[in-house]
């Protein structure tokens, strides 16, 4: 029996048409990306001020008290009375404060001797967002301000040093980072769930029964059952993208095709390991308990969460072998970086690889009898 | 065995699902335009027969062929050309009647979709019904539409698993009108069911047990080799209800049950049977007469038989 368009049609048009009816779903998928957007997308445009800062006071001097002046006066610090730096390191780690100065002993007669002492500025930076306009801030403090108060001869080019220390996330995830991540992960979850619910649902619905006997090959039941799911996810893309530039103005740097033909692979690897999770299922429950140990690595793994660099070795092995983690990097690379076809290409050949190892899993476990 | 075709020809078919065994060596051959009755207790084995038939399991042992095909290796073809209606309603409840057949015509890549659907509906009774959701069906018009979705493809082989479960008397009336229509024109025909009337309409009936068949020929046959013996009781409603009580446990008894105003008392061996009923028999106001068995003191026979108890 040879592959049919006709089978893959009537099959495709039969999920089209549930699709339609199942108005819940359907408006589940279309309304979820742009709720997430908006939770997420005004938490990283928001712009945050008078963050708790604890202050430790090496150097009572003239400058040393200017600087923290300087830094009250930019607004974004809410500097309190000066304690000692094991104080200082609690209240960060029990998040009273998100930021801790800390002028180091001698500060004034080291800028004096033009030796540039480091002043340090530590953030909890596990919500990179609220505080990275903060240290932008920080970086223009400075100059005419200590001219002022160091007397004497032409003050140095750069007086002091800032040592900035971005503490429980190293990465410094910036605000652009989201996008990508939402995009990645939005499209894991809506499609991974949605596909291995596809076959067990005929399963439980027993449905299945019928369809077994009647004259359709399972790539055209695998196929009919996906293709719709494919528009689906370009439509959530669609969504998020167009949201994120135009209300959020995040950057788009890099080709638009690129960025679509890259996410097509990921779509398939993601379609078929819904796909595949849908013939191991015996009912839908064992399909989202089997959807969900798939999406929390992915999500937790894949750098999204956690900066991958910072992973112990064994979560990146396994991080390199999801497909989220390729995604996100080609999505960043296409979108804040401008990459290019070629940059991206060692992001692209690992979602090949995946979608058809996986997929040929998928249609060898569509079982063609009730066994 | 005469060389008339056969449309199913099977042998020493077994399947076990873990340790149970559910078949155990079922022998079935059903000549080419019969209708031929399949019964036997609740899970002794008639719905995964019927799914071995048409390839939707695999049989652990045994061979055969289906309208001459092997039922091992030529599923994908036997598919094309039998029709199996599941015990279970297992169309798409989110789509219309007019949905699901154009969803089967596609499958089957059948020409002419229009006209065979119309055709069907019209047969099936159903054209009024073309844009309901299957989902909103009652039970019986379900049935309706599972059966019309199983021959659209004008199958020579129908494989209906207890067809009339839960359908109205008018209504299984019509569909076996429909089924003996079918047969005429040549389709061949094994249908499960737990109804008498309906096993009496059957050429032929199939009467399974613990996996096997244990009986099998025509109703009049089936009951003839029973052997079984009746005896009808009529008479005071009091009288009647007491020896009921009696006869149940009494020793040659096999089956007491009341029927409105009448006792039917059946046994296989006449002598030890009639010795029970003696003392009943003597009893003013009560009249007993000796009749042929019913195809459903036969099967309640059966189906009380230890021997055959799955
Ligand atoms: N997929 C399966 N897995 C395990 N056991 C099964 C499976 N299918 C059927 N069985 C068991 O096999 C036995 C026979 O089932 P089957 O459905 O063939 O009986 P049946 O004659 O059709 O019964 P009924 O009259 O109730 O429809 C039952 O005890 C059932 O529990
Ligand atoms: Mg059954």
């Amino acid at each position: 029996m040879n592959l049919s368009v006709h089978r893959f049609v009537a099959v495709l048009q039969k999920e089209l048409i549930q699709a339609r009816r199942d108005r819940f779903t359907l408006a589940l998928m279309i309304g979820m990306p742009l709720v997430q957007l908006f939770l997420f997308g005004f938490a990283i445009n928001t712009d945050p001020k008078h963050l708790p800062t604890a202050l430790v006071m090496g150097d009572d001097s003239r400058p040393a008290r200017s600087l923290v002046e300087s830094m009250r006066a930019t607004e974004y610090f809410d500097i309190s009375q000066p304690t000692s730096p094991a104080e200082a390191e609690r209240a960060m780690a029990r998040g009273d404060v998100l930021f801790v100065l800390e002028v180091p002993v001698d500060f004034a007669r080291l800028m004096e001797r033009q030796e540039r002492p480091a002043v340090l500025l530590a953030a909890d930076a596990t919500d990179p967002t609220a505080v990275s306009s903060a240290f932008a801030a920080a970086s223009g403090v400075g100059q005419g301000l200590l001219a002022r108060d160091l007397p004497g001869a032409a003050p140095p080019a750069r007086p002091f040093d800032w040592r900035v220390h971005r503490r429980y996330n190293p990465e410094g995830i910036t605000a652009y980072n989201i996008v990508p991540g939402l995009i990645g992960t939005l499209l894991t979850f809506t499609l991974v769930v949605i596909t291995a619910l596809a076959v067990t649902r005929e399963r439980e619905r027993g449905t299945m029964e019928n369809l077994l006997a009647m004259p359709v090959r399972p790539l055209e039941v695998m196929l009919g059952k996906i293709v719709p799911y494919i528009f689906l996810g370009y439509v959530q893309v669609a969504l998020i993208l167009g949201a994120a530039v135009l209300v959020f103005q995040v950057p788009l740097r890099g080709s638009v095709l690129l960025l679509l033909v890259g996410l097509g692979l990921f779509i398939a690897a993601n379609l078929a390991v819904g796909f595949t999770f849908s013939t191991l299922a015996r009912n839908q429950l064992q399909a989202m308990q089997m959807a969900v140990f798939f999406i929390l690595p992915s999500i937790l793994l894949s750098g999204f969460m956690f900066p991958f660099a910072g992973m112990p070795g064994w979560a990146r092995v396994l991080g390199e072998m999801l497909p989220l983690t390729h995604a996100l990097r080609l999505i960043r690379g296409i979108l804040l970086k401008g990459n290019g076809a070629l940059d991206v290409l060692p992001h692209l050949l690992p979602l090949m690889l995946f979608s058809v190892v996986v997929g040929t899993l998928a249609i060898r476990g569509y079982r063609q009898t009730l066994d | 065995m005469t060389a008339a075709p056969l449309a199913i020809d099977v042998r020493g078919l077994h399947k076990s699902f873990g340790p149970r065994a559910v078949v155990q060596g079922l022998d079935l051959r059903v000549a080419r335009g019969q209708i031929c009755g399949f019964l036997g207790a609740n899970g002794s084995g008639k719905t995964t027969t019927l799914r071995m038939l048409c390839g939707l399991l695999t049989p652990d042992a045994g061979e055969g062929t289906c309208l001459e095909l092997d039922i091992r290796k030529d599923a994908a073809r036997i598919r094309r050309r039998v029709g199996y209606m599941t015990q279970r309603f297992s169309f798409y409840e989110d789509l219309t009647v007019q949905e699901n057949l154009d969803f089967v015509a596609r499958l089957y890549e059948l020409p002419d979709r229009e006209r065979r659907i119309d055709a069907v509906l019209q047969r099936a009774g159903l054209t009024d019904r073309r844009t309901q959701l299957a989902g909103e069906l009652s039970g019986g018009w379900k049935q309706r539409l599972a059966l019309a979705a199983c021959v659209l493809h004008e199958p020579e082989l129908l494989l209906l698993d207890e067809p009339t479960a839960g359908v109205d008397p008018k209504a299984r009336r019509e569909f076996w009108d429909l089924i003996h229509v079918l047969a005429s024109e040549g389709i061949t025909v094994l249908v499960s069911t737990h109804y008498m009337d309906e096993a009496e309409r059957c050429h032929r009936i199939v009467y399974l047990a613990g996996g096997k068949v244990v009986v099998e020929g025509s109703a009049e046959e089936v009951v003839a080799r029973s052997g079984l013996v009746t005896f009808v009781g009529t008479g005071e409603q009091e009288a009647l209800s007491e020896a009921a009580a009696a006869l149940e446990p009494a020793p040659g008894v096999e089956s007491v049950a009341m029927f409105g105003q009448t006792l039917r008392v059946s046994g296989t061996h006449r002598q030890a049977l009639e010795k029970a009923l003696a003392p009943w028999r003597a009893r003013q106001g009560l009249t007993w007469v000796d009749e042929p068995p019913t195809l459903e003191d036969v099967f309640i026979h059966l189906l009380s038989d230890r021997r055959f108890a799955a």
